[in-house]
């Protein structure tokens, strides 16, 4: 079972009181740009064997959005962040390394 | 290869069984071939078997970073149907289906086919609308299908509840020669023949990297050396994202986990499948008396091959009302593996941005009864550089054009 921390509210809870929303920091792209480019943004996915970004909502708490990066080999997760982020934190990132030397970054 | 046969098994009663063969060979792999597949589960060792079967090359090496079939094509619950709606989903699996009735005297190999009937539940007014429109969508296809009245479902499945407080049954989609298969026999009947082949399946052996020069593939780096080859085909689902990231390209891919479990075996009290999904389940008995049962998948990446454990409370809870007796039943196994989503729940079967490369994923939660379809289609695909008319429609490029092939329901059940 997947326990997560609302950054908004605060909340511990199991997964079932979240609800998941897919990669976070996603480019967006809309009218008048490539089909490649829209198609990235609507479709392509990093899917990592490893450190994820990724959105979660509190569906059956305070009901925000809100971003988690996670392993998804292990499932632990090394922090919980406001949806309003554009990307990690330096932070976030240092932290995750000191975890997991080798792990080739963001890109 | 020394054929299976009754005389066979009586030759080796007589000398103590010490005639058997090993039923594959373990060979060191060869510096290069001409075709490398990634992924020795069904659907690899199927497109590996009808490259040398239909197209004649046999200089062929199947990778597996585990053990043979030990992926999803161990892990699933062995359903075998084609009663899709869209076309280009129903020339596939139908194709499957057809090859599968055949496929243990092709194999020489017995996967225990069990042309049993799949039934789906229509258990909503709108659900019984969209079933009487696959029905008649499956008659054009040329797919046998028929939407059977509670009374027959009832006749069929006697344990089942018609008048479930929440869900009664209203009908359902009966495909009377779908069934199940014994899955672990189709890898092994694939191994076997594409060993006696000359090709060579080489177990224990993880893929590190993916070598390309002018924009076409040269070999691939693996925990046992570098092994050159002119075409490579990648074929493991749920790590598919991996492998494309060695091989330079992003896909419209994301890996959850599925789970499925058994119940302790009792006497036969079902001999069809059995499909609801507006609750979320399915069930079927498999030949030792074990009630299958399958049900949602995770909805957040996972690389676990375990599930989250609400998934199969809900499954189970779902699936109570409509089969009381189960209520009072043990569990006896939980496993979960990782399947390969992608934006429309149809399959990729295409080539790559990277030359001589190309990739079959993106089976989801349905790929155990596309195995033999699927092999064949790719199969072409690697032989020809061009993908043949049951593979087309399911190129990469329809998401960047907007050819989706929504299935949504790739098991049938609304992932």
């Amino acid at each position: 079972m997947l326990l997560l921390t609302c950054p908004c509210c605060g909340v511990s809870a199991e997964e079932t009181e979240f609800a998941p929303g897919g990669e976070a920091h996603l480019r967006r792209f809309g009218p008048g740009s490539s089909d490649r480019e829209f198609e990235s943004y609507m479709f392509q996915r990093k899917n990592p064997r490893g450190v994820h970004f990724e959105r979660w909502r509190h569906a059956y708490g305070c009901g925000k959005w809100f971003l988690a990066a996670r392993c998804t080999t292990t499932l632990e997760v090394f922090a919980t962040y406001p949806a309003q982020t554009p990307e990690p934190s330096a932070e976030l990132i240092a932290k995750i390394r000191e975890k997991r030397p080798d792990w080739e970054g963001t890109q | 290869m020394k054929r299976y046969s009754a005389f066979a098994i009586a030759r080796e009663a007589f000398r103590q069984h010490s005639g058997w063969q090993r039923a594959w060979a373990s060979p060191e792999p060869r510096d290069a071939y001409e075709v490398v597949i990634v992924g020795a589960g069904g659907h690899g060792l199927a497109t590996a078997y009808y490259l040398g079967k239909r197209y004649g090359i046999t200089n062929v090496a199947v990778i597996e970073k585990g053990w043979l079939g030990g992926g999803n094509t161990g892990r699933n619950t062995t359903i075998i149907r084609s009663n899709y709606l869209q076309d280009p989903s129903a020339a596939i699996y139908e194709k499957s289906r057809a090859l599968y009735e055949t496929l243990s005297q092709e194999l020489n190999y017995n996967i225990m086919f069990s042309p049993r009937g799949v039934m789906m539940l229509a258990q909503t007014e709108h659900e019984k609308r969209g079933y009487l429109r696959t029905e008649r969508a499956n008659a054009l296809q040329g797919v046998e299908t028929r939407f059977i009245q509670p009374a027959e479902v009832r006749r069929l499945v006697p344990i089942i509840n018609i008048h479930g407080p929440r869900y009664p049954v209203l009908g359902a989609l009966w495909q009377e020669r779908a069934g199940t298969a014994r899955h672990d026999a189709v890898a092994w009947g694939y191994a076997r023949a594409c060993s006696a082949m000359g090709m060579h399946i080489i177990e224990q052996c993880a893929v590190k990297g993916v070598e390309s020069a002018d924009g076409a593939v040269t070999a691939v780096n693996t925990t046992k050396g570098r092994i050159a080859c002119s075409k490579l085909g990648i074929v493991v689902a749920g790590h598919s994202g991996a492998l494309a990231d060695m091989a330079g390209f992003r896909l419209p891919v994301e890996s959850v986990a599925l789970q499925a479990l058994v119940s302790e075996p009792i006497k036969p009290c079902m001999d069809v499948v059995v499909m609801a999904n507006t609750v979320h389940g399915y069930m079927s008995q498999s030949d030792k008396g074990e009630m299958v049962i399958g049900g949602g998948a995770d909805g957040f990446n996972n690389y676990t091959q375990r599930g989250s454990w609400h998934h199969i409370e809900e499954t189970v809870r779902a699936l109570v009302e409509t089969f009381p007796m189960i209520s009072r039943l043990k569990m006896l196994r939980q496993w979960g593996g990782i399947v390969d989503m992608t934006g429309d729940r149809s399959p990729i079967i295409s080539k790559t941005p990277l030359g001589g490369c190309f990739i079959n994923c993106g089976w989801g939660t349905g790929g155990f009864k596309a195995i033999p379809g699927s092999g064949w289609a790719m199969a072409e695909l690697v032989a020809k550089g061009e993908p043949g008319p049951l593979a087309a429609e399911f190129a990469l490029a329809r998401f960047r054009e907007g050819r989706f092939i929504d299935e949504s329901v790739a098991a049938g059940v609304a992932h």
